[in-house]
């Protein structure tokens, strides 16, 4: 609630208010310094906040003795990936493991479930250091969950990754919704959010927007309809179209594009009138504006 | 404060020196020079019969000095360990997720001075024995008597060596915090011998005598200078400082 943080007279996050349900996939989104990492730092109680307040679960941000209880129910995935390239692989999740207090049986069973389930259990005894950049970033991710904490934070799991190693890291995540964790996920990338996640929220600094991302999706504008023809639309065609009058109307190459709430209805008078004013119609789509659009407008303004 | 916690830290970076070799040479090139070489000289010396330097007269002054190279040692080991443990972890950007995790910033310094000190305190009582026995041997035909142990060496070994690592552990955490490199690190961490061998060669030209009264009162010296230490790498050495402060 209005989280606000300060660098100097910088302020990096301001008056953020956000609510993520548990067991959601939460996306936050943002440009390059729009204070995401900011953000989930505060949250994990990493950084102290300037201002506002947090709670995760029933535990306060702010307070000393909840911080040290909300890091035992969260797991971080930081934005570097932070291994002992010194270590194993399994060397690596063992210490976090413990530090967690999990009982060595516990320990054992749940770092060869999250090393078999990411692909690395064959590979639990080479160093980390000679992974590849997908391998570190799968065992970081391992890491952060050993103790199976019920909050899972990922500052852009995916980038730097490859499109297959992506789509293992995005299958994991909802792998981990079906177990009932809230995941709080920082990310770039719009595709990956409008796909996974079930609420998102917008960033620069202040909140610009928040919704599922079908809500987001609408809210900038609603759908188009795009009309191929024959040929480059004539003075008649334009002529026509414009007493329609219709909104954001583009003439472009041979495609014209308008805005249209309910095409069922307002697509057919448009094509009549260009049959009528001597147009040949060979295509018509309708097409909603992407999460992108909506991205792109907020995060400019 | 667990130190049950610290303790799962300091284990781990064991493991993680195993691999490292800088941290070997750190460990050992400087107790096998001093445990090796001195008792060595002395050998020499007395082998050439040269009674200027190693008569029995002058001779205990001069072990007094060369033992203190022990202390000097002490404080020169952890440099290499800590620098590395913490700017390590710096490169390789480990130290935020252990952050995230239930651990107090005690925790885990503590964790950090242990990993420095253990390998410090076994090399360098490793290195005294072999320094006591090698001039013991050196120095019976000489002296008519071994010379070590005496209450001297053990005021050194048991009340000033433990104060002078503490010091240079410290001094490690705050260097490291400033620094991005092993290498700057251990050259910035090297000041902290200074006034130890400033020590050392007020003794080596009898300004001062190194007998147990004096050995005391430059322990209560570090001691102080410890406590300042502790302060200040207390408040380097806190989360917020790691993530937002440390280049
Ligand atoms: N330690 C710091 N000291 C001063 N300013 C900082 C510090 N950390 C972050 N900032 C500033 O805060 C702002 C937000 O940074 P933050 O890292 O949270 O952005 P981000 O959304 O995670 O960006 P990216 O997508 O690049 O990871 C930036 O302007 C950054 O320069
Ligand atoms: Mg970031």
């Amino acid at each position: 609630m209005d989280l606000t943080k300060k660098f100097g007279t910088l302020t990096a996050v301001d008056n953020l208010t956000l609510h993520v349900n548990d067991g959601e996939i939460f996306g936050l989104l943002g440009p390059n310094g729009a204070g995401k990492t900011t953000t989930v730092r505060m949250l994990c109680c990493l950084i102290s906040k300037t201002s506002g307040s947090g709670k995760i679960g029933n535990y306060d941000i702010g307070n000393k003795e909840d911080s040290l209880k909300i890091r035992k129910i969260i797991g971080l995935v930081s934005d570097n990936v932070g291994l002992s390239e010194n270590l194993t692989a399994y060397d690596n999740l063992d210490f976090f493991a413990k530090i967690y207090d999990c009982p060595q049986t516990q320990r054992k069973q749940n770092i060869q479930r999250f090393l078999e389930m990411l692909g690395l259990w064959e590979k639990r005894n080479v160093l980390a250091g000679t992974f590849s950049k997908g391998m570190k970033q799968k065992l970081a991710i391992a890491r952060a969950l050993i103790h199976e904490p019920q909050v899972i934070f990922m500052d852009e799991p995916t980038a730097n990754l490859d499109p297959e190693a992506s789509k293992t890291v995005r299958d994991f995540i909802l792998q981990l919704k079906k177990e009932k964790k809230t995941i709080f996920l920082n990310t770039h990338n719009l595709d990956e959010a409008q796909r996974i996640c079930d609420k998102v929220a917008i960033m620069n600094t202040r909140l610009r927007a928040i919704g599922t991302p079908q809500e987001l999706e609408r809210s900038v504008s609603g759908r188009k309809t795009v009309i191929g023809l024959e040929q480059e639309a004539n003075d008649v065609v334009l002529r026509a179209l414009n007493k329609l009058a219709l909104k954001n109307l583009v003439s472009e190459g041979n495609t014209i594009t308008f805005d249209v709430e309910d095409p069922d209805k307002e697509n057919s008078p448009v094509v009549e009138a260009i049959v009528q004013a001597g147009g040949h119609v060979r295509s018509i789509n309708v097409v909603g504006s992407t999460l992108e659009d909506t991205y792109l407008k907020l995060v400019r303004k | 404060m667990r130190l049950s916690k610290a303790w799962i830290i300091a284990a781990r970076d064991f493991k993680i020196f195993r691999r490292v070799k800088n941290v070997w040479y750190s460990i050992i090139i400087f107790p096998v020079v001093v445990s090796v070489l001195f008792p060595a000289i002395l050998e020499y010396l007395t082998i050439r019969g040269n009674h200027g330097l190693a008569a029995p007269s002058v001779l205990p002054n001069l072990l007094t000095s060369f033992s203190f190279f022990l202390v000097i040692g002490a404080a020169y080991v952890p440099l290499g360990i800590a620098s590395y443990s913490i700017v390590g972890e710096k490169v390789e950007k480990s130290l935020e997720p252990l952050l995230a995790t239930p651990l107090t910033d005690g925790e885990i310094l503590l964790g950090k001075a242990i990993s420095a000190v253990i390998p410090t305190l076994v090399a360098m009582y490793t290195a005294a024995v072999v320094f006591m026995v090698g001039i013991d041997a050196a120095t019976f035909n000489t002296l008519g008597y071994y010379y070590f142990p005496n209450w001297n060496i053990a005021t050194l070994l048991l009340v000033l060596m433990p104060v002078a690592i503490v010091m240079s552990v410290l001094f490690s955490v705050i260097v490291s915090s400033r620094v991005n490199d092993v290498r700057s690190a251990n050259s910035f961490g090297i000041f902290i011998l200074f006034p130890l061998l400033g020590i050392y060669l007020l003794s080596e030209t009898s300004i001062i005598t190194l007998d147990v009264n004096t050995l005391l009162i430059i322990s209560g010296i570090l001691l102080a200078i410890d406590v300042v230490l502790f302060f200040v790498s207390t408040k380097t050495f806190r989360r917020e400082e790691i993530l937002t402060k440390w280049k």
